[in-house]
């Protein structure tokens, strides 16, 4: 089932947080919703949901016009990141619940009921807790059973609101793991929000970047890391460095450096602003290339197999980080406050009169 | 040389909040209640009985505990009301509306009395057009059920109000989005998180219910065998001197009213079990 969301607006009293976003959905897959707290990607959510309704706009479950159907009748699916599990209910009723609010007319049997429920939590893999209630379990297991919870009704899209938000980093990564793996298996359009660009670079098929209420970029996850459409989602996606550069026939050069930028073939000795991410960026202990900048190390610290480095350049106030592998920083024999020769091997240069954006 | 058999609690004073509560208690609460009993017992066995099953008396409990009962059924159901109107909406008046519920904690009962037989007497302001319905409420049962409803209005508003402004609003839109209707997900998902602090509600109108008197008396006229509750009856007999008789149905309304607390009790500890 496609989602289709057509010129959306919502605006809370004078706050805009949802601004003519226009978005599809395609059958089967897993979109990330990312960005900052306050840029409108759980607003947008909830109005796919039916539990926000949009200014103006349509929502589109599959071509049929669903913006004027209640939360009830829409068939979604709704994953709340403190899970929202009914305190008084076993973990069965709570899965059951779906089932057993439909009418008579269409309420499958207790039987029935029984099979598909154990089913779900067999699925979830936590069909042992059945008899449980939630207060029991941990954070984790509450999540799972929130999900077999939402997929109990069948629903045509599945959406989750930060649905790892409220576990530990450990519990995170494998919870999001086990997601993706889940929804190989069942293949229902699901539609996640989150403010974590690893989990959404990782879980998703696509990933939309939102910032104030508008859509910055939407594309595949390595599409979005490796091409950042502007500024805000070079930012946005991980630790990035600033550099001047001048841009000067498709080639950009940040110091002595000469980077090829071939979108600016033709452009002719502009000021701009380069890109660089901390892994682009090569660190030697000696000048072993006559362009590489003198930088003193100010800070050194080591994050399990990875070294970060601050270091500050002769001519530039802000510090730069770079990032290497623990045996290559070994094996250079660097310092905290020695010297390094430090070179961009790949950076994006965004020129002022581009559409200025941060967060 | 530090005590290595006691453990040591983080937080101080223990020892000190906990002999003073004892003996608070047993000041306030236990002595007093303890010299009823003993009281009591220097009756013989015959006179006891005689006390307490005379039929003007067995006729004041099933008054006294049913309209108490009436009384605390009402309120858990309107005091729920209000409690949902006071924290689901927002209308102009609010504040006043919900300083007002905890009135009739502060206005002397006797007060109230006089107030609600002066409105519901057959040519009271309510009571004469209830009159063409031929519904009379001062000096019958009705009234002591309306008395008793009256005093027992805050209790279940204020223990439902704090349960109800923390029951967030995911619970309801995930029972929603779940295909459930309004009224399924009021009956099986808003009620049962309210339910223990409604029944807590419950019992404390219904207790105070039992031992309220001074509003009381003035609606239900005290005719003997139809309206006297059994507060009146004990003031009736340490009126005439009879202290001993006084006493024996004091023992009684304290066994029973001890009983059906502690049974209200229970089931609010099998509702919040649960939880």
């Amino acid at each position: 089932m496609s989602i289709e969301i057509d010129h959306v607006n919502k605006h809370f009293r004078d706050f805009v947080a949802v601004d003519n976003v226009s978005l599809t959905f395609r059958d089967g897959e897993l979109t990330a919703l990312l960005g900052p707290s306050g840029s409108g990607k759980t607003t947008l959510l909830r109005i796919i949901a039916g539990l926000e309704h949009p200014d103006t706009g349509r929502i589109r479950f599959h071509g049929e016009d669903t913006t004027n159907l209640h939360v009830s009748e829409r068939g979604v699916g709704f994953v709340f990141q403190h899970y929202a599990l009914f305190k008084h209910m076993t973990v069965f009723q709570n899965v059951a619940y779906g089932l057993t609010v439909r009418p008579r007319k269409t309420r499958p049997s207790k039987v029935e009921i029984k099979q598909k429920v154990m089913r779900l939590l067999e699925l979830v893999q936590l069909d042992w807790t059945a008899h449980r209630y939630p207060h029991q379990l941990s954070g984790g297991q509450r999540q799972r059973i929130a999900l077999a919870r939402a997929l109990a009704v069948e629903p045509k899209v599945l959406l989750l609101d930060e649905p790892f938000g409220a576990l530990d980093a450990k519990v995170r990564a494998e919870l999001r793991r086990w997601l993706r793996r889940l929804h190989d298996d069942i293949h229902v359009t699901s539609v996640f929000v989150t403010h974590d660009q690893e989990e959404a670079l990782e879980v998703s098929d696509r990933v939309v970047v939102m910032n104030k209420g508008r859509v910055e970029q939407d594309g595949s996850p390595e599409d979005v890391y490796d091409h950042p459409a502007n500024p805000f989602v070079y930012q946005f996606l991980g630790n990035v460095n600033l550099f001047h550069a001048r841009v000067h026939d498709g080639i950009a050069r940040i110091g002595d450096v000469q980077l090829p930028a071939p979108e600016f073939q033709g452009y002719k000795n502009e000021q701009g602003q380069a890109y660089v991410r901390p892994h682009e960026i090569e660190v030697f202990a000696q000048r072993e290339h006559d362009d590489a900048l003198h930088a003193k190390i100010e800070l050194v610290s080591v994050v399990g197999p990875t070294v970060r480095l601050e270091l500050r350049t002769d001519n530039s106030e802000e510090l730069v980080h770079a990032e290497l592998a623990k045996h290559r920083f070994r094996a250079l024999g660097l310092a905290q406050g020695g010297d390094a020769w430090i070179r961009p091997t790949y950076s994006r240069v965004f020129l002022p009169d581009e559409r200025v954006s941060n967060g | 040389m530090p005590n290595l058999n006691q453990p040591r609690n983080v937080i101080p004073g223990f020892g000190l909040t906990m002999g003073f509560s004892l003996f608070y208690l047993g000041l306030v609460f236990l002595i007093p209640v303890a010299g009823l009993l003993i009281f009591t017992t220097t009756m013989s066995w015959a006179d006891f009985w005689s006390a307490i099953s005379h039929p003007q008396v067995v006729a004041s409990y099933k008054l006294s505990f049913g309209a108490s009962l009436i009384g605390a059924l009402i309120n858990l159901f309107f005091g729920m009301l209000v409690a949902w109107v006071l924290v689901r909406y927002r209308f102009p008046g609010k504040r006043i509306v919900d300083a007002l519920v905890d009135l009739p904690f502060a206005l002397p009962t006797a007060v109230a009395g006089i107030a609600l037989v002066t409105l519901y007497a057959s040519t009271g302001w309510v009571g004469q057009h209830l009159d063409v319905f031929g519904i009379r409420v001062a000096y019958t049962q009705l009234g002591v059920v309306v008395a008793l409803t009256y005093i027992g209005l805050p209790f279940v508003v204020r223990t439902v109000q704090p349960v109800l402004e923390d029951l967030e609003a995911e619970f309801e839109e995930v029972s929603a989005s779940l295909g459930a209707s309004r009224f399924t997900t009021v009956r099986r998902v808003i009620l049962p998180a309210l339910l223990p602090a409604a029944l807590t509600g419950f019992a404390l109108a219904f207790a105070r219910a039992l031992g309220e008197y001074g509003s009381v008396v003035f609606i239900s006229g005290n005719l003997p065998y139809r309206t006297e509750i059994t507060p009146l009856l004990i003031v009736t007999k340490i009126e005439q001197f009879d202290y001993q008789g006084a006493a024996a149905i004091g023992t009684v309304m304290l066994l029973a009213a001890f009983l059906l607390l502690l049974l209200i009790n229970g089931l609010q500890w099998w509702a919040s079990r649960r939880h």
